[in-house]
């Protein structure tokens, strides 16, 4: 068994808010992250397949593939956009992270041309970042 | 279950030395870090905490509540000290970044389990250079690792 990883950029900006809070809640919970107008990052995705080794290709799978899979499935979707608003999933779900690496996990697992998603880490920035294992 | 995991900074020095062994032993196991004054890293420490996704918040755990915990037990105690004299921690035992993990852990255990939520401390992983990084996961995973070799 291999595990391949493959990393991309995408930049967006996001707010936290629970419209079952009140205002004050939504402040001391979230913090400056609950301002309206949203703020921004860079997020990096490392996507990591598991797989074995075909014989004829010696690869994992095909990087161009995972590749084209990564943007049309993540990078079309968030790049460049307000997750709140311009994202339909996060409409009624918190675009922290955290579900934002279950979201692209349920994105890619069922479209990779081979192998098996093995792990999702989404860095929010250098110094923070989630691991999703599909459970 | 997803993890979080944070990295924090703080600087230090330390000296690798034995009491129970001579001089001649202790520069030969200890090797450069054994020179009397001591030396410095800037230590690099990544915290990971692992639990639910609180529906509600959208969150493993409160990044504040994680900020608190390693502020208080991870960079004020060690930051800008010599880890030899100026903590407890290391009297009789010596100040490698195996046995910092393990403190670190140990420090952080207690305060980031329990309370709110449910997630927990998972692992510890301390860089002492770009080069050179350990990771604990607390004596819990060392025992269910010992139990998965016994099977095979």
């Amino acid at each position: 068994m291999i595990y391949l990883t493959r990393r991309a950029e995408f930049s967006a900006s996001h707010y936290y808010h629970n419209p079952d809070f009140s205002a004050e809640e939504n402040r001391r919970i979230f913090g400056k992250c609950n301002n309206p107008h949203g703020h921004g990052h860079n997020y990096t995705v490392e996507v990591t397949v598991a797989g074995e080794v075909d014989e004829t290709t010696g690869m994992v799978l095909d990087l161009k593939d995972l590749k084209a899979v990564l943007e049309a499935e993540v990078l079309e979707l968030m790049d460049h956009k307000f997750l709140n608003k311009e994202v339909p999933v996060f409409a009624t779900k918190i675009p922290t992270t955290e579900n934002i690496a279950v979201e692209i996990w349920g994105l890619l697992a069922a479209k990779l041309p081979s192998g098996r998603l093995h792990r999702i880490r989404l860095y929010e920035t250098d110094d923070l970042f989630v691991d999703y294992y599909g459970e | 279950m997803v993890s979080l995991t944070k990295r924090y900074r703080f600087s230090a020095s330390h000296r690798l030395h034995n009491e129970r062994l001579g001089a001649d032993e202790n520069s030969r196991v200890f090797g450069k870090c054994n020179s009397p004054y001591g030396h410095g890293h800037n230590y690099i420490v990544e915290v990971t905490v692992r639990g639910p996704v609180d529906p509600a918040t959208g969150m493993v755990m409160d990044l504040g509540r994680l900020d608190q915990a390693v502020e208080q037990e991870v960079l004020e105690r060690f930051d800008h000290t010599y880890l030899n004299l100026d903590v407890p921690n290391f009297e009789g035992k010596v100040p490698t970044t195996e046995n910092l993990c393990v403190e670190i852990y140990n420090l952080l255990r207690p305060k980031l389990s329990g309370g709110q939520g449910s997630a927990e401390l998972e692992k510890v992983r301390l860089e002492e250079t770009n080069s050179n990084s350990f990771e604990y996961s607390g004596a819990a995973a060392e025992n269910r690792a010992a139990a998965m070799r016994e099977k095979r």
